[in-house]
């Protein structure tokens, strides 16, 4: 996988980069344990990318650590070390964002586009805590920015097709730098009609339509001070969901912030960065399409969130130290109406999630020493304040209903603290870390009030006396690497104590039609997950390269029970040729059986599958013009088959064929 | 400024010994009451007062007040009692009624409970007598009053198996909310035409469904049962959403045997005894 770009050195930011002609890096940099996804870099998406107007979710599933929970054609479920969104933070330049849907329709990441982002840093485990608490680690969304370099104009079209589904895409960036400004704009559609499996048939509800718009721009108003403001708006409507017994009319999302950034000159402080952010986001479910429901109901929710955070990173001789305090205000609000047959009775109306604001404060100080040219040490710790409140009346009052002693509002503390050493001779490398955190309860967990999950078809109760889950984890990395060939194993062991699942409650009636019955959040006394890894890639010759991934995950409770989303066994093998201005790559990608699922979470026995793909491009020149060709064939084979991360085992595309154009002048 | 606040001090002093002058007990007896009928005869005129609009078929709480006809001053040494009659074509009968209290020492304000099991029609209706002494003297007064069906089930009367007549009525809550209301109820037999006592030691078996939203129900009911003898019961009615409930009873009698109404099970929707409230 050649966009994968394992960086060696303290986290640069794109204008650290452009510093750093005046200024030096130290000579010894400690490593960071982290993996990045290259998804575009100024206007340009990644050409190196099999498909490069992929969606973002296609990206990120090219990680090793990152699974996706599909409910249809769009807005994926990143899952982090087979942990799903309660225990993972995603963040977009270091921004929380929270989604507004109570059944998952909307992970943030649908929220932006490639067009959007320059890459994406995934870090596991408590590596992840910067940004906020985390349990299975972290995934940064970096913005696209030009800098103050390559003055003038950059403009960019790209244009692509997909015959399955009948994929529309089209979008276009300029860009424009000064010496002492830039601007950056970019736009991006997608129009996608239902897709067919690889029995030819089609799967109903999977279309979408989606419009992104963003801008950057920054402002140097002196030659170490610039100040960049951001702003995103996506907007998605007509998004079938065939997993799900709902789709969704509206998903809308404005992201906008405001950053300053400082380079202190001849000072131990690298760099100072302080940000102010807003963002606000609105979701519609919509079962009108459908040709049978028990009974129409509207859906919708909201969330806000108000939030900054101020970032210092410096060096003190061997130190290379980072402090953080962040701290964010979200509001998340959602409804549920239903419109009885008989057109004169009542409507029907309850809070799903009542109103809960919730108040996050955290500092954060990451060290890492560097011992030697060989080896580092890394530690970071985070203190975190986590409150509550239930804003709504109505809504305080069902939650009541079961707690009749509930507060309206509860004050968590999260503790977090890590340790990594690394060390790395002649492309021989190991580390170790070992790392404590809490997370607190999700709104979903904490608040949610008969949420119906169409997975194991049970209404979820929150359960606001929750106590904070815990993980202590325990990683191990080997490397290595010659100037041909690279090998990379990586593992981590989480053990998970308060782990919080919904149970059964058998004397409780459910209130979806259909249902089997009432789970209410509680915590088991601990559940374990281990993943491994191994990433290979072998430079044959100057021309052929070989990539292989293999992934193993496990995931038992107290009990030993199966937990649910556990992947079976997956590898990716890829064969690239790439001579001048051509590329192409031939790739297999395959699961094994899934023998360890969990029927108590609505899982079933997914049988394993191996899909082969083929991609190949060619670059060429046009006057000014630059341009990238590519077109491929995804599922060659046209095989049958879903994952087990396939929601209500939907079955994935058949074979598709796409094309994808890109033009820079 | 000095002189503005002093000022302002003045006016909420005067303002404050104003209304505390007032006789403020009367007012408050009548709070959140609407007057629904005046009774004459030549010496006194009886008001009746009932909680949310008029007199309607079910539970009513009603408040009333004596004037007298030639001071225009409210008597507040009264003794009341009331009947109120119900007259079919074959028959007549009472209902289910509280005996008339004085809501407080000083004020002039009766209060009682009467449930009107069936609403009037077009040849049958309902009249009630209202006897009192005031100083030694009785007097009385007789009406007819309006008793319109009420929009939804807040009464119903049955056989129970113990082939005694029941009458069950909704007090409480007149304004249901999302959340755990607290729930009254009252049980009553039917000895005669004409007496209609509480019964004691029962227990009301509720189970609120929406039969619109696939009859699910709620979770942490709590059934009705009597606190005091003689009393209305109580309990805990828990609604998870606004719309339209329907609340499905069984009675049991001291010993547990159910006497009438049906557990809601996949087979059974509904009890055949129930309320029904919508918000």
């Amino acid at each position: 996988m050649k966009n994968f770009i394992l960086f060696t050195g303290l986290c640069f930011s794109i204008f650290q980069i452009s510093f750093a002609q005046e200024k030096p890096i130290d000579t010894i940099t400690p490593k960071d344990l982290k993996e990045v996804i290259v998804i575009g870099k100024k206007s340009q998406l990644f050409q190196n990318q099999a498909k490069p107007l992929a969606t973002i979710d296609e990206y990120l599933q090219q990680s090793t650590k990152v699974d996706m929970i599909r409910r249809g054609s769009y807005a994926w479920e990143p899952m982090i070390n087979t942990m799903t969104t309660e225990r993972t933070l995603i963040t977009i330049d270091g921004m929380r964002i929270f989604s507004a849907c109570t059944d998952k329709m909307d992970p943030i990441t649908s929220y932006v586009e490639v067009s959007n982002l320059s890459e994406a840093t995934i870090k596991s485990g408590q590596q992840g805590s910067c940004h906020g608490a985390t349990i299975g680690g972290s995934i940064d969304l970096q913005r696209n920015r030009s800098g103050f370099s390559n003055l003038g104009w950059d403009t960019s079209v790209n244009a692509g097709f997909e015959t399955n589904s009948k994929q529309k895409i089209i979008g276009s960036a300029i860009n424009y730098v000064e010496r002492s400004f830039y601007i950056d704009t970019d736009f991006m559609f997608r129009e996608a009609d239902n897709y067919t499996d690889g029995k030819g048939q089609e799967v109903l509800f999977s279309q979408f339509r989606k419009f992104n718009i963003s801008s950057t721009s920054g402002f140097a108003f002196d030659t170490n001070k610039v100040l960049e403001g951001s702003v995103i708006y996506d907007k998605a409507t007509n998004v079938g969901y065939p997993a799900l017994p709902m789709d969704v009319s509206l998903a809308e999302a404005l992201i906008t912030s405001l950053k300053f950034e400082y380079v202190p000159e001849s000072s131990k402080i690298e760099n100072w960065e302080t940000k102010i952010y807003y963002n606000t986001i609105t979701h519609k479910m919509d079962d009108t399409k459908r040709p049978s429901v028990p009974i129409h109901m509207d859906m919708p929710g909201w969330s806000d969130t108000f939030g900054f955070y101020s970032k210092v990173k410096g060096v003190l001789s061997s130190h290379h130290f980072i402090a953080d305090l962040n701290s964010f205000y979200n509001r998340s609000v959602a409804e549920m109406t239903m419109y009885p047959a008989d057109s004169n009775e009542k409507l029907m109306f309850m809070y799903t999630w009542p109103d809960v604001k919730t108040f996050y404060t955290a500092l954060f100080f990451e060290d890492n020493i560097a011992l030697n040219c060989h080896s580092s040490l890394k530690f970071s710790t985070s203190l975190a304040n986590h409150y509550n409140q239930v804003a709504s009346p109505l809504g305080l009052e069902s939650l009541r209903i079961f707690y009749p002693n509930m507060k309206d509002s509860k004050n968590r503390v999260l503790p977090s603290i890590s340790s990594n050493y690394s060390y790395d001779e002649n492309g021989f490398s190991y580390g170790f870390g070992l790392a404590f955190g809490e997370r607190a309860p999700s709104v979903s967990e904490g608040y949610g009030f008969y949420l119906f999950n169409s997975f194991d078809q049970f209404d979820y109760i929150g359960n606001p006396e929750l106590r904070n889950e815990n993980s202590l984890e325990g990683s191990v990395t080997i490397g290595y690497k010659t100037h041909k060939w690279s090998a990379k194993m990586s593992s981590s062991y989480f053990y998970i104590s308060n782990y919080i699942v919904g149970k059964p409650e058998e004397i409780l009636v459910p209130m979806t039609i259909g249902a089997s019955g009432v789970k209410i959040y509680t915590a088991l006394d601990y559940a374990t997950i281990f993943n491994a890894d191994l990433n290979l890639e072998c430079q044959f010759s100057e021309v052929l390269k070989w990539k292989g991934q293999l992934v193993y995950s496990y995931g038992k409770d107290f009990e030993d029970q199966n937990l649910p989303f556990i992947s079976p066994l997956r590898y990716f093998s890829s064969l690239n040729y790439k001579k001048g201005k051509f590329t192409s790559e031939i790739a297999v990608q395959g699961n094994a059986t899934q023998t360890q699922y969990s029927p108590f979470y609505g899982e079933d026995r997914t049988l394993g599958f191996a899909v082969l793909n083929f991609d190949s491009g060619y670059s060429f020149a046009f006057e000014k013009v630059k341009c990238n060709v590519k077109i491929g064939i995804e599922n060659i084979f046209d095989t049958y088959y879903s994952t087990f991360s396939d929601w209500n085992n939907i079955p994935r595309k058949g074979r598709n064929l796409f094309l994808n154009l890109a033009f820079n002048y | 400024m000095k002189f503005l606040r002093i000022l302002l001090l003045v006016i909420v002093t005067i303002f404050a010994s104003c209304t505390s002058n007032n006789d403020v007990p009367a007012l408050n007896e009548l709070n959140g009451l609407t007057k629904v009928k005046e009774i004459t005869n030549t010496t006194h005129t009886i008001e009746l007062y009932k909680h949310m609009g008029s007199l309607e078929q079910g539970f009513n709480e009603i408040s009333l007040k004596i004037k007298d006809n030639t001071t225009n001053q409210y008597i507040n040494n009264a003794t009341i009692s009331w009947m109120p009659v119900m007259h079919m074509a074959m028959m007549t009968h009472s209902c289910p009624k509280s005996p008339v209290t004085k809501l407080s020492v000083d004020g002039s304000v009766y209060e009682g409970y009467i449930v009107f099991q069936m609403a009037q029609n077009t040849t049958e209706y309902w009249d009630l007598k209202i006897d009192y002494t005031i100083g030694g003297k009785a007097y009385t007064m007789t009406s007819v009053i309006d008793v319109p069906a009420s929009a939804k089930q807040r009464v119903t009367t049955f056989t129970g198996s113990d082939s005694v007549r029941y009458i069950v009525a909704y007090a409480d809550p007149h304004h249901p909310k999302v959340g755990i209301n607290e729930m009254v109820v009252g049980v009553w037999k039917m000895q005669d035409m004409m007496n209609f006592p509480v019964v004691d030691n029962y227990k009301l078996k509720i189970d609120p469904r929406m039969p619109s939203m696939g009859n699910h129900s709620s979770p942490n009911n709590v059934d009705l049962t009597q606190i005091v003898a003689g009393d209305l019961y109580n309990g805990k009615l828990s609604l998870t959403m606004t719309g339209y409930w329907k609340i499905n009873l069984q009675l049991l009698n001291a010993t547990g045997t159910v006497l009438k109404g049906e557990a809601i099970t996949d087979a059974v929707s509904a009890s055949s005894i129930y309320f029904e409230i919508e918000f």
